[in-house]
């Protein structure tokens, strides 16, 4: 009986099968940010065990809420910088190195295909992009994935996504997995790993892979991974080129992780997506989802560019493209926060930066900044924002406000607009 | 540190409630348990739902229905029930990382079929729930206005040790 790529990962890196069915893996990569990781830290040290299993491992960072805002926030970071020097762990980003950590651990390279990385943050799945089993955990994982350097899981049941048609213009990858959320709901896929196939996965580049598999959290998957390929390979290369003698053999090795024919799913979904529109959310859960038309002419007080699902330089080239020489609406407050330093800098040179300033942005810092109203950007009572973000839950970006969850392309549509727009019809 | 089980119940009758209405993320600046404690639940609208009511003071068990603790992975909301004193939830379905940070605390999340969850809805109707937790014998007993329901659940082997055991950190350290 074949596997499927899940089920290769857990079989490379079985430490422990204490009880059937309960997989405790040996892990590759132990991520930590500023806010789940401290707790950890201060109990580790409560029990004496004040220890990391291998600190070139680890890699962390503080992003949430950076710099920090006020003396608790400073805490925080205090406690985990200061944890990291302890412990020698060299991969640690503060500030002037920081950014959003699940767009600044992969583009330094840290995730490969066939890794197992765990981090205490629920789009940790992001990293699945990579072939890569990655996924959210809790303080006390964390706090076991630092001291032992392993985690338990349960059998990574499989529903198999399959993408394919072709994506019309000014439909994104966003607009995919807001798509699917909708149709499979925010309970589809809990407890179990989502694997993205067909030609639409084939054709994306990992900037968008890694937005597709960053919200397989929000229908409840374990972690969303697609299959490593060229693509994988060509974004990895300047991390690899001493390990592979050329990119075919690099991608040839990495084929290795691939679901087998006969791999068993749990269930198999077939999305054409050809017809897809650009999609949006309404009400305050991901899977209210609706096509663009049916909520446009809704207003919005902020739009927020930016976050692990849409903070990187591919989504912020396509908002720019729809910013080019527009303003955007006089009572609307644009935010745009570009994921890491070298998303910023890559944006300043390709005057991408210019873009969204003459357009009427803000440009922040990266950082996590609004998306979960914990530094900068939180709504007022009442406020509607048109988020890139992944999370629309009531009251995330502020008590009383609301997000409409999009494209970076309908989010600087609804910027120019001051409605919910689309892109396509500016 | 070892748990108790069982004790005074409260109903929230709705699915898919997230860690965001369990404790706002504007909390997660904190980095003790304890100072959580105030903000229990405090972004969840229910209807005849009180975040600051006497009722939720004086439950030990939560009784809720579909995918709860759905969205962020932060222990914190695991956390701010633990530091109120309920260490009993039982629900429909969770959330894998909710499930497993109450599990790794070495509290009880227990999943029980909808029949019985809607009968444990259908008891609160007729007055306060007292719940005890034979997690041996795998069973809770549910008593209010002089009625009784017994009801079996299923807890994996390894749920059962990391709560027997006090948590994950206690298991995994003696094991590995």
């Amino acid at each position: 009986m074949g596997k499927t790529i899940a089920e290769k990962i857990f079989d490379a890196h079985l430490r422990d099968e204490p009880f059937s069915g309960t997989y405790v893996l040996d892990l590759d990569r132990v991520l930590c940010h500023e806010i789940t990781t401290p707790v950890a830290i201060a109990d580790l040290e409560w029990r004496g065990k004040d220890r990391v299993f291998d600190n070139t491992k680890i890699k962390a960072v503080i992003d949430h809420v950076t710099p920090a805002k006020d003396s608790k926030t400073a805490l925080q970071g205090k406690m985990l910088r200061d944890w990291a020097h302890r412990h020698a762990i060299k991969d640690f980003f503060d500030v002037g190195h920081n950014g959003v950590c699940h767009a600044l651990f992969p583009e330094k390279g840290y995730i490969r295909p066939g890794f197992t990385v765990i981090m205490g943050d629920s789009h940790t799945c992001t990293h699945g992009a990579f072939g890569a089993f990655a996924a959210g955990v809790g303080t006390t994982d964390l706090e076991v994935g630092i001291l032992k350097g392993v985690c338990a899981f349960r059998k990574p049941n499989t529903i198999r996504i399959n993408l394919t048609g072709t994506l019309a213009p000014g439909v994104y990858a966003k607009d995919v997995i807001l798509y699917v959320i909708g149709q499979i709901g925010v309970n589809g896929a809990t407890d179990r790993v989502i694997e993205f196939r067909g030609n639409i996965v084939d054709e994306m580049s990992m900037e968008a892979r890694m937005t597709l598999s960053n919200m397989a959290i929000e229908a409840g998957g374990t972690s969303g991974i697609c299959l490593p390929d060229m693509t994988t390979v060509d974004y990895l290369w300047p991390f690899i080129q001493n390990d592979y003698p050329s990119k075919e053999a690099a991608c040839e090795d990495f084929r290795r992780w691939h679901s087998d024919e006969d791999a068993v799913y749990e269930k198999v979904l077939d999305f054409d997506v050809s017809t897809l529109e650009p999609m949006v959310t309404y009400g305050y859960k991901p899977d209210c989802v609706k096509p663009v038309g049916e909520l446009a002419g809704a207003r919005v007080d902020q739009v927020y560019i930016g976050t692990c699902t849409n903070g990187r330089i591919e989504d912020l080239r396509v908002a720019a493209a729809v910013l080019k020489g527009k303003k955007i609406a006089e009572h609307v407050r644009g935010i745009v926060s570009p994921a890491t330093p070298k998303i910023f800098k890559d944006a300043l040179k390709e005057g991408i930066i210019d873009i969204f300033m003459d357009a009427g942005f803000c440009v922040t810092n990266p950082t996590c900044g609004a998306c979960l109203g914990m530094s900068n950007g939180v709504l007022a009572e009442g406020e509607v924002c048109a988020s890139t973000s992944n999370r629309n839950f009531n009251g995330r970006m502020g008590k009383g406000g609301m997000v409409h969850l999009m494209s970076p392309a309908t989010a600087a549509a609804s910027a120019i607009a001051g409605v919910i727009a689309d892109a396509r019809k500016l | 540190m070892k748990k108790t089980f069982g004790g005074p119940a409260i109903f929230l009758d709705r699915s898919d409630i997230n860690t965001d209405e369990i404790i706002p993320a504007k909390y997660l600046t904190e980095v003790t348990k304890e100072a959580l404690k105030p903000y229990i639940l405090e972004d969840l609208k229910l209807e005849g739902f009180d975040p600051k009511g006497q009722a939720l003071k004086n439950a030990r068990v939560l009784v809720t229905r579909e995918n709860f603790g759905c969205g962020s992975s932060r222990e914190h909301a695991p956390w701010v029930f633990e530091v109120n004193g309920i260490h009993t939830i039982i629900a429909q379905s969770y959330a894998r990382i909710f499930r497993q940070n109450t599990f790794n605390g070495g509290m009880l999340a227990i999943e029980l079929p909808k029949a019985d969850i809607d009968r444990l809805f259908a008891l609160s109707r007729e007055g306060a729930v007292e719940i005890a937790v034979d997690l041996e014998g795998q069973t809770l007993k549910a008593r209010a206005g002089g009625r009784e329901e017994t009801l079996r659940f299923e807890i994996s082997p390894f749920d059962k040790a990391l709560v027997q055991a006090g948590g994950w950190v206690e298991f995994a350290d003696a094991r590995y």
